[in-house]
């Protein structure tokens, strides 16, 4: 059964507010705290920020809180330009990454920042993803052949084959879809989300993989696949643009064809 | 690490309501709705084959204002869940997933679902 409310340990209290020295320009960020250190409640801290000596993006507004402010505050970052996924989180109520996510366009004076949600909190902004991490590995992502290709030859595949991958190999796996979908909320020890099932389908629909039946039979399972209900929150978060919510409609579609033929 | 006791991050808490999400759970609940006022319209049947008193008395719940929101309430529920039935329907046979076509459905189905229940309250008075 789905709990809607959050657990006692997780309520999030008021926390520190902490002042920009002497700026005339400034933004409020509202950032989620816990620490394992002690025994108390999440927080949210409150950071005014100097925007004339802060970069354009969230993360650079977080790096300078860090740098500056408060060094306590925890928060995974690497590549800055969108590639890596490593700073995925909720930032004004939506999924996305902080080093994309630009303040001029964000509306209100106020920017609040949670982790990814419904995911156990390691520490600030750092959601433990070792269960998403798994239920990827389920999948088996990588090429599954039985035949033997020639040793002076790569496996080549014609351009139309490799046009299906479009829109599928350029999946960072930052979850923001997966920790939108309220379906994996509610079911996330089950179903396997938007994101795992996005890379699902980027194998099934690579025409050198020669596995498509197990992997198909493999999914085929009430919760898997089937806990997706085309809410399409993944869709609208993707801050890459992909669409994980066609890609399950493509494994539901295979999935009846097959028993079809 | 010892054992910490981890806490949950928030989710409806702090997710911002996205006219897609809006809509699947109201899809459900409109289904859940349409299943109770079901039962209520079959004890109705029930209690016109028996020409039981029941019959009157619910006939008389419908005309008076509660009733009659309740009816028309049902009636939006029966109109909604059918169109974005429809709409389900195109998602099955793969059409309609990028976000454009998502919102455009999305509006239409509301839309549309309004005039129907607009229409069949007109055709009732």
């Amino acid at each position: 059964m789905a709990e809607f409310r959050l657990p006692k340990n997780s309520k999030i209290l008021k926390g520190k507010h902490h002042q920009a020295k002497d700026a005339s320009n400034s933004m409020t960020f509202k950032v989620y705290r816990w620490s394992p250190d002690d025994d108390n409640n999440p927080r949210t801290d409150t950071y005014e920020v100097d925007m004339d000596t802060c970069g354009p993006m969230v993360l650079d507004a977080l790096i300078k809180i860090k740098d500056e402010m408060d060094s306590t505050l925890t928060f995974r970052r690497s590549c800055r330009e969108g590639i890596c996924g490593s700073c995925a989180m909720n930032i004004n109520g939506t999924n996305t990454l902080a080093c994309t996510a630009s303040i001029k366009k964000m509306k209100g004076k106020e920017i609040a920042i949670y982790p990814l949600p419904h995911m156990d909190v390691v520490k600030d902004l750092v959601p433990d993803l070792s269960h998403f991490y798994a239920q990827y590995a389920s999948i088996k992502p990588w090429m599954q052949t039985d035949s033997v290709p020639l040793p002076d030859k790569e496996r080549l595949q014609s351009i139309e084959d490799r046009e299906k991958l479009d829109g599928l190999y350029e999946c960072i796996l930052c979850a923001c879809c997966q920790t939108s979908c309220p379906s994996y909320w509610w079911n996330g020890d089950r179903y396997l989300g938007p994101a795992v099932l996005l890379q699902a389908y980027r194998w099934l629909a690579d025409s050198r993989d020669e596995y498509t039946g197990e992997r198909l039979e493999d999914l085929e399972d009430p919760f898997k696949v089937y806990r997706c209900h085309t809410i399409m929150n993944c869709t609208n978060t993707c801050p890459k643009g992909l669409n994980p919510g066609k890609a399950i409609g493509e494994i539901k579609k295979m999935i009846a064809e097959r028993h079809l033929l | 690490m010892s054992k910490v006791q981890r806490p949950l991050s928030p989710h409806l808490q702090v997710y911002k309501p996205q006219l897609t999400s809006a809509m699947s759970i109201m899809h459900r609940m409109t289904g859940l709705f349409l299943s109770l006022g079901l039962l209520i319209f079959v004890y109705w049947l029930f209690a016109v084959a028996k020409s039981l008193h029941v019959a009157d008395e619910i006939i008389g719940f419908v005309d008076t204002p509660l009733g009659c929101t309740f009816l028309y309430l049902w009636v939006f529920a029966f109109c909604y869940h059918l169109c974005n039935g429809i709409r389900h329907l195109f998602w099955d046979v793969g059409k309609g997933f990028s976000i454009d076509s998502v919102y455009r459905s999305g509006y239409v189905v509301l839309i549309v679902a309004s005039l129907l229940t607009v229409m069949l309250y007109l055709l009732s008075q």
